[in-house]
């Protein structure tokens, strides 16, 4: 029985907790991914930037309240600079449209020039960001680390595994359910959201019914501005840093949005899940885990492992192959907001 | 190929900014810059044949270009026996056993009528299959990456002369393209870029970790050479006195005989490796020219004029009979194959094999820039595309050098902000490239040197 429950907390520890954890950092992606592409209609190259530039103006209000001893105490003080973070990332994407995005637009140009002009938007916020604040790792999470470390997890129970819980992890998760519950119920009960699904089925007929356009662009990016940040942010204050990180996580979140059924905010999310879930569980060693549950003689000797942690990104990459082969519009038929 | 005069302009400014780099840094430079520039051309030529001719998209440059690298050294690179002979028969009969499971999951598909049982038969089928593979797989290619794993560790390749690789690196990735296609064409353009993206990521990261293969992250140096060494160069008589030659006039003034001695060595070391980039320049550019030769030629071939119809409107060429999802695979196909080559022909340039090297932003999305900036559509356009985005990505570091030390001279040379400045300089190339791209694409969307409408 005691070895029962240590495989379990064995696969708390390494598979589900992390899952859930990196799950909503990509759900979050995935879902400005799906807003940009149901009202803007085009995918966006550009969003990991997005969210990295967010992640940096959070990083660099962080130093400043940092520096002049603002905190929040046990809870990291970047959740005090991300309003700034949203903020800024939010007039990015208004600037962007501003000045690029809407003259494709109004031309209704076909979605792959908005993909390529998006590459071009990708290539200049990223020069800048790594202008401003270089290519280097960093780390800004403080506060309390650790909500349960694997050493007191062990001596709580008595269990021969540990059980580690960090403070990021809740926030992401806490954060993650708060930011989504809201953006279901705006599309859902309020009446822009509404006008904004809409806007996204039927772009004439929403026009005809007196639907201002450039509302929805404006909230849209209020909405992607939001997401991109947060999702940036989490994900920074989880892992590190990097500027060049969010660039490879732009294949991982789009392969969310299409999994799950690009345009359709609900997919987006379980896409996430998919993705996270799976880059992880294929990529483990089951080594440990099957060590408790099986009796000695039959002990695997090998890892007992899918695939080496080397293809990580590789996974996220044949099930979205697999997904668009079966069911070419995802899991939750997308398209439409 | 009659050039008009808005080409010849384009040519010939081209041409006086090599020239004015040759002068003003060194010839050496200037034709390193040229080398990349011809590769890069060639790249560009192969994303304009599927982007430009027919309209299909393709953002897996980056894999096509890890192939093409992969065949030059599993072209060039002498065998290693031992490895062949712990590994080779187990790495055999995964092959077979490959082979095997593929059939079978084709009589599968071909004999089992219902869909439900067709899944689930294919399914067990496949992870059974894969299980059994992967043992013998495993334990092959972990005994050939034991084998002298600071020199060795993997397979080697054909000991052949490296120029035959770039026609095996346009096979390889027209392989993997083959595949690509099968699979994903058909989808909207902009799911497509997404996957074929995707895709490549997928084939970099396997070249990444199948030591047994390709080495991986150790990387493959001392590639063979299609040109002369250095150091051949130095020793051989003709050269010496071509060299003599050359500069006899400079030399005759001087009397000293050791100074000129002395002179005369720094000389013949400077051209050789002048000569040795020449040489590549001329290979480089001769493939360029024949590339060049045939695209040109297909395009206006009514193959050509067939895939622009299929381009402008898709529909009405169904209508007419042409067959589109076929076409769509054979014009990918052929530009992933042009892409092949010139990776083959950039790790032939550099001597050496890194897999971590290839990156999208550098492989994929500045080759796109390049396409987009010179002319889809035009293979002149795609080739001065090629050739003034390498030469803008080189020359924007000492540019952007000069024009921050320039601004900020009035700054204390220790100041935090310039400093700061001096040390991004690299990365001010792309935000050159992203304001390129953007203005071109606002102003200018045809490209610099738009395709040229035919009335035929």
């Amino acid at each position: 029985m005691i070895d029962f429950i240590n495989s379990i907390v064995v696969l708390l520890n390494f598979i589900i907790i992390p899952g859930l954890s990196y799950g909503p950092q990509l759900a979050l992606g995935a879902l400005g991914v799906t807003f940009v592409y149901a009202i803007l209609r085009f995918a966006n190259f550009a969003h990991g930037e997005l969210m990295s530039f967010g992640a940096m103006i959070t990083i660099l209000f962080t130093w400043f309240f940092q520096s002049q001893n603002i905190g929040l105490g046990v809870l990291p003080t970047a959740l005090l600079a991300l309003p700034f973070g949203i903020l800024a990332t939010i007039l990015l994407g208004l600037v962007s449209d501003k000045f690029v995005f809407k003259y494709y637009r109004t031309q209704k140009s076909v979605p792959v020039v908005l993909a390529m002009v998006s590459i071009g938007v990708m290539f200049v916020v990223n020069a800048v960001i790594r202008i401003i604040i270089g290519t280097n790792t960093i780390k800004f999470s403080d506060g309390q680390k650790f909500i349960m470390k694997a050493k007191e997890f062990k001596i709580m129970t008595g269990l021969n595994e540990g059980l580690a819980l960090k403070s990021s992890q809740v926030i992401t998760i806490l954060i993650t359910i708060a930011l989504v519950t809201f953006t279901f119920w705006f599309l859902q009960k309020t009446k822009t959201g509404k006008s904004m699904r809409a806007f996204s089925d039927n772009e004439d007929l929403a026009l005809l019914s007196g639907i201002s356009p450039d509302r929805v662009v404006f909230i849209t990016w209020l909405i992607v501005g939001t997401l991109a940040c947060v999702a940036g942010t989490l994900y920074g204050l989880d892992k590190s840093y990097k500027p060049i990180i969010y660039l490879n996580l732009v294949l991982p979140i789009f392969a969310s949005a299409i999994v799950g059924g690009i345009g359709s905010p609900f997919g987006a999310v379980v896409g996430g899940y998919i993705i996270a879930f799976s880059e992880i569980t294929v990529t483990y060693a089951y080594k440990k885990f099957f060590k408790y549950l099986l009796p000695d003689s039959l002990e695997p000797s090998s890892l007992v492992q899918l695939l080496s942690t080397d293809y990580k990104f590789a996974v996220s990459f044949t099930i979205l192959v697999i997904v668009l082969l079966i069911r070419p519009s995802g899991i939750f038929r997308g398209k439409v907001l | 190929m009659k050039f008009d005069k808005y080409e010849w302009t384009a040519i010939s400014i081209m041409v006086s900014l090599f020239i004015l780099v040759g002068f003003v840094q060194s010839w050496s430079v200037s034709l390193v810059i040229l080398n990349m520039c011809i590769i890069s051309a060639i790249m560009t030529m192969g994303v304009n044949i599927s982007w430009g001719y027919a309209g299909v998209i393709n953002f897996g440059v980056m894999g096509f270009l890890a192939m093409g690298g992969l065949a030059a050294v599993l072209v060039s690179y002498p065998p290693i026996k031992e490895s062949w002979q712990v590994g080779g028969f187990g790495l055999g009969i995964s092959f077979i056993l490959l082979v095997s499971l593929v059939t079978a999951v084709y009589f599968i598909n071909k004999l089992v009528e219902k869909k439900s049982h067709k899944y689930w038969l294919n399914g067990l089928v496949i992870f059974f299959g894969l299980l059994i593979i992967r043992y013998f797989f495993l334990n092959a290619t972990s005994k050939i990456e034991e084998v002298d794993p600071a020199l060795a560790g993997f397979l080697g390749g054909a000991n052949l002369p490296i120029i035959f690789s770039w026609v095996v690196g346009g096979f390889f990735a027209a392989g993997v393209a083959f595949i690509i296609g099968k699979v994903a064409l058909g989808l909207r353009s902009d799911y497509l870029a997404i996957v074929t993206l995707g895709i490549s990521e997928i084939v970099v990261s396997v070249l990444k970790h199948e030591e047994w293969l390709s080495r991986g992250v150790k990387n493959v140096i001392g590639l063979k050479r299609p040109v002369p060494y250095e150091i051949n160069l130095q020793s051989s008589d003709w050269f010496i006195n071509l060299v003599i030659w050359f500069n006899s006039s400079k030399l005759n003034q001087i009397i000293d005989l050791d100074q000129k001695q002395q002179i005369l060595n720094n000389l013949i070391i400077n051209s050789s490796s002048l000569l040795v980039k020449l040489n590549y320049a001329i290979l480089f550019f001769i493939v360029m020219i024949i590339i060049y030769y045939f695209a040109n030629k297909a395009q206006i071939s009514p193959w050509g004029r067939m895939m622009r119809a299929i381009r402008d409107n898709e529909v009405s060429a169904n209508a007419m009979g042409k067959d589109i999802v076929k076409q769509h695979l054979i014009i990918f196909v052929i530009g992933a194959a042009i892409v092949g080559v010139a990776g083959a022909m950039l790790v032939t340039l550099d001597g050496l094999f890194t897999p971590s090297g290839y990156r999208p932003l550098r492989f994929t999305f500045i080759v796109w820039i390049m396409v987009i900036v010179g002319g889809s559509g035009n293979n002149l356009g795609a080739i001065f595309g090629g050739f003034v985005i390498w030469f803008a990505w080189i020359e924007v570091a000492p540019i952007t050098t000069f024009l921050i030390n320039l601004f900020t001279s009035g700054l204390d040379p220790q100041n935090a902000v310039r400093i700061h400045l001096l040390n991004s300089v690299p990365y001010f190339r792309y935000l050159l490239m992203g304001l390129v791209l953007l203005l071109i694409l606002r102003y200018r969307p045809k490209g610099i040197i738009p395709e040229k409408v035919r009335h035929s």
